[in-house]
C-alpha cells in the first residue's frame, strides 16, 4: 500500500451512470488485476474504494458507478484537480490458475477489473483464448466492449432487458462455452447464479462496505473455509473452494 | 526544543499520541507504512477471552464528519493474541504497549488479563491494561458494565487483584453521569480512565427503509464527536485525581493540545487512523511546531489547563 496524491488527467462519461477517470502518479504499490484504490474525497469522511481498471507506470484507471453521493460528487471532478489515494490496496486475482482457456465474468460495475485482468491474462500468455462475458442490465450501460477485443479477448455480451447481445443474464452465456478456469466480480445474485452452474475452479471478487481498506479496522470480515478473512486485505478476491455462501 | 514527554501512570511517553484500539490492530499493518515506535503507545486490539468473528456486515456506515462501527470486537481471542500476535508484535514495536482487554462477564477480563500477565514475553511487552467497559456493540457485556457505577468498580477491583500494571478503565459516553462512574472507578483502584468510546448511534438507508448496519445499532465516531469527548474529559478531570486518557474525534495537533488543556495526559487518536494511516505520525510531527507556535516548552504544562 502507497499513499500519494494523484492528478485527475481525465473524467468523462462512458456509458450511462458510469463514469471513467484516468489518474497520473507513482503506481508502485500496484502488483495484480484486481486490486483497488481508496479515494479521499472533499467533504466525505470515509474513502471510497474504487476497483482498478488498469495500470501502467505513471496512471491509474478508474471506471466508477453513480450510486451514491460520493460517486455524483466525483463526476463534478475537473481534470487538473489533485486527489488522495491508497493505492495497491487488497490481493487482486492470481492468474497462475488460469490455464489454457479462462473465462472472464464481470457484472456492471464489476466489469473494470476484468480489463486489467485480461490484459495480464494474455501479456503472460498470448496463445491463451480469453472468453470475457460482460453483464448489463440495458444496452446503454454497456462499456468498453470495443477495449476488450483490442486486447484480444473473445467477448460476449448479455443484456437483462435483451436490448444487446444474449438476452438475460451471464450465466446464460456461461453455460454455453467450454473453459479451464473462470474470474468473476459483480452484483452478489450474479455470483450466486454462477455458483450454481460453474463447470470449475474460479476466483470471485466481493464488494464490502469498509472503514479503512487496508486491514486495520475490520470493518469487512467474512467466514471462510480458511478461517476470517477482511475482504480489504485478504480479498477483496477469493478462491471459489473457500467461500462459505 | 519542545519537551513532549508525558508520564502515564508511571511510564514515560516521548509523546502523548497513542493509536487507540479498533483502529490499529496490532500494529503491524501500520508497521509496513512507518516506523510506529515513533508514537507515545497503542492500544492493541480489543482482546477477549475466547477469539470472535464480530457481527454481520455491513459494520460500517459514513455520517458527516464521522462513521459507525459495528464490528463487535472482532478478534483472535486472547490465546492467540498471545502466541502470534504479541510476538509478531514484538519484531516492529519496542515500546510498552497498551493491553486492551473486553470481555462478557467479570471472570472474563479477569482471566484474560491473567493469561496476559501470566505469560512472560507478553506480559513484558505490555505497559497499561485498558479495561474496556464501554463497547456498545455487543450483547450481555462491553457497555453493560461500564454504564453503572457498581458493575464499572467490580470489574475494576477484580483486575486490580491480579496485576501490578496501570490499569485503565475505558469509559462509555452513552451515560448520565460519566463523572460518578470515573469516581466509581478510581475508588475501586483504577490507576487512570480512557474516555470516551463511541457513542450509540444509526443510519438508516432510504432504498430498503432499514438501518445501514447489519446489527442496526453501532458506535458512532469521528471528528464530529470532539466536542463530546473534550466536554466528559473536562467533567471527568475535575471529579478524579487519577491521569485520563482522552480520546473522541481527535485528528490535530492542535486537538490533542485540546484534550490536554480538558484534563487529558495522553491522548487517543482513532477513526483518523483509518481514514489517514499516516495520521497519528503526523500529529506526533506537528505537535513540537503548534507547541512552538504557542510558546510552549513543555507539552505536559497543558494537562487541565483549562479548567
Amino acid at each position: 500500500m502507497k499513499q500519494g496524491i494523484y492528478q485527475i488527467e481525465e473524467n468523462i462519461e462512458i456509458a450511462k451512470n458510469t463514469w471513467k477517470m484516468r489518474l497520473l502518479g507513482d503506481t508502485s504499490a500496484c502488483t495484480a488485476p484486481g486490486q483497488f484504490v481508496n479515494l479521499k474525497l472533499s467533504g466525505f469522511f470515509l474513502r471510497r474504494p474504487i476497483s482498478v481498471c488498469d495500470y501502467d507506470q505513471n496512471s491509474i484507471t478508474i471506471i466508477y458507478k453513480v450510486v451514491g453521493d460520493g460517486t455524483k460528487a466525483m463526476t463534478t471532478m475537473a481534470a487538473g484537480t489533485e486527489i488522495d489515494l491508497l493505492t495497491g490496496l487488497g490481493n487482486g486475482y492470481d492468474i497462475r490458475k488460469a490455464g489454457s482457456t479462462p473465462v472472464l465474468i464481470g457484472g456492471g460495475a464489476g466489469v473494470p477489473p476484468m480489463y486489467g485482468l485480461a490484459k495480464a491474462l494474455l501479456s503472460s500468455d498470448p496463445q491463451r483464448n480469453v472468453h470475457v462475458i460482460l453483464g448489463f442490465n440495458t444496452a446503454d450501460e454497456i462499456f468498453y466492449q470495443e477495449e476488450f477485443k483490442k486486447l484480444g479477448a473473445m467477448v460476449h455480451v448479455a443484456t437483462a432487458d435483451g436490448s444487446a447481445g444474449t438476452k438475460g443474464f451471464v450465466t446464460n452465456v456461461l453455460k454455453t462455452l467450454d473453459y479451464s478456469y473462470f474470474f468473476t466480480c459483480g452484483p452478489a445474485p450474479m455470483f450466486q447464479a454462477i455458483e450454481k452452474i460453474a463447470k470449475t475452479s474460479g476466483q470471485y471478487s466481493f464488494e464490502e462496505r469498509m472503514g479503512c481498506g487496508f486491514g486495520a479496522c475490520m470493518g469487512c470480515s467474512c467466514k471462510t473455509k480458511y478461517g476470517n478473512k477482511r475482504i480489504c486485505k485478504d480479498g477483496p478476491v477469493l478462491e471459489r473452494e473457500e467461500i462459505i455462501w | 526544543m519542545v519537551n513532549t514527554n508525558v508520564n502515564l501512570c508511571g511510564i514515560t511517553l516521548d509523546n502523548p499520541v497513542i493509536p487507540a484500539s479498533g483502529t490499529f490492530g496490532f500494529g503491524y499493518e501500520f508497521a509496513e507504512l512507518y516506523d510506529i515506535n515513533c508514537l507515545g503507545t497503542f492500544s492493541f486490539k480489543g482482546t477477549t477471552l475466547e477469539p470472535r468473528f464480530g457481527n454481520p456486515t455491513p459494520r460500517i456506515a459514513e455520517c458527516p464528519d464521522g462513521m459507525i462501527n459495528a464490528v463487535g470486537l472482532q478478534n483472535p481471542g486472547v490465546d492467540k493474541v498471545i502466541s502470534e500476535e504479541l510476538p509478531k508484535l514484538a519484531q516492529v514495536f519496542h515500546k510498552p504497549v497498551m493491553a486492551n482487554v473486553s470481555g462478557f462477564s467479570v471472570s472474563d477480563y479477569v482471566t484474560t488479563v491473567e493469561k496476559l500477565e501470566g505469560h512472560g514475553d507478553a506480559s513484558q511487552q505490555i505497559g497499561w491494561f485498558e479495561i474496556n467497559i464501554s463497547c456498545p456493540n455487543v450483547h450481555g457485556g462491553g457497555m453493560a458494565f461500564g454504564t453503572c457505577p457498581q458493575s464499572a468498580a467490580e470489574i475494576t477491583q477484580a483486575v486490580r487483584k491480579v496485576t501490578h500494571k496501570p490499569i485503565l478503565i475505558k469509559l462509555s459516553p452513552n451515560v448520565t453521569d460519566i463523572a460518578e462512574i470515573a469516581k466509581a472507578c478510581e475508588a475501586a483502584g483504577a490507576d487512570g480512565i480512557s474516555l470516551i468510546n463511541t457513542l450509540l448511534g444509526m443510519r438508516i438507508d432510504l432504498k430498503n427503509r432499514k438501518p445501514v448496519i447489519a446489527n442496526k445499532m453501532g458506535g458512532f465516531s469521528g471528528h464530529a464527536i470532539l466536542p463530546v469527548a473534550l466536554r466528559m474529559v473536562y467533567q471527568v478531570y475535575e471529579a478524579v485525581k487519577i491521569p485520563i486518557v482522552g480520546m473522541g474525534g481527535v485528528s490535530s495537533a492542535e486537538e490533542v493540545m485540546e484534550m490536554m488543556l480538558a484534563g487529558a495526559t495522553a491522548v487517543e487518536i482513532g477513526a483518523a487512523n483509518l481514514i489517514d494511516p499516516y495520521a497519528s505520525k503526523k500529529i506526533i510531527e506537528d505537535l513540537p511546531k503548534v507547541c512552538d507556535r504557542y510558546k510552549i516548552k513543555e507539552l505536559k504544562e497543558l494537562i487541565g489547563g483549562a479548567h
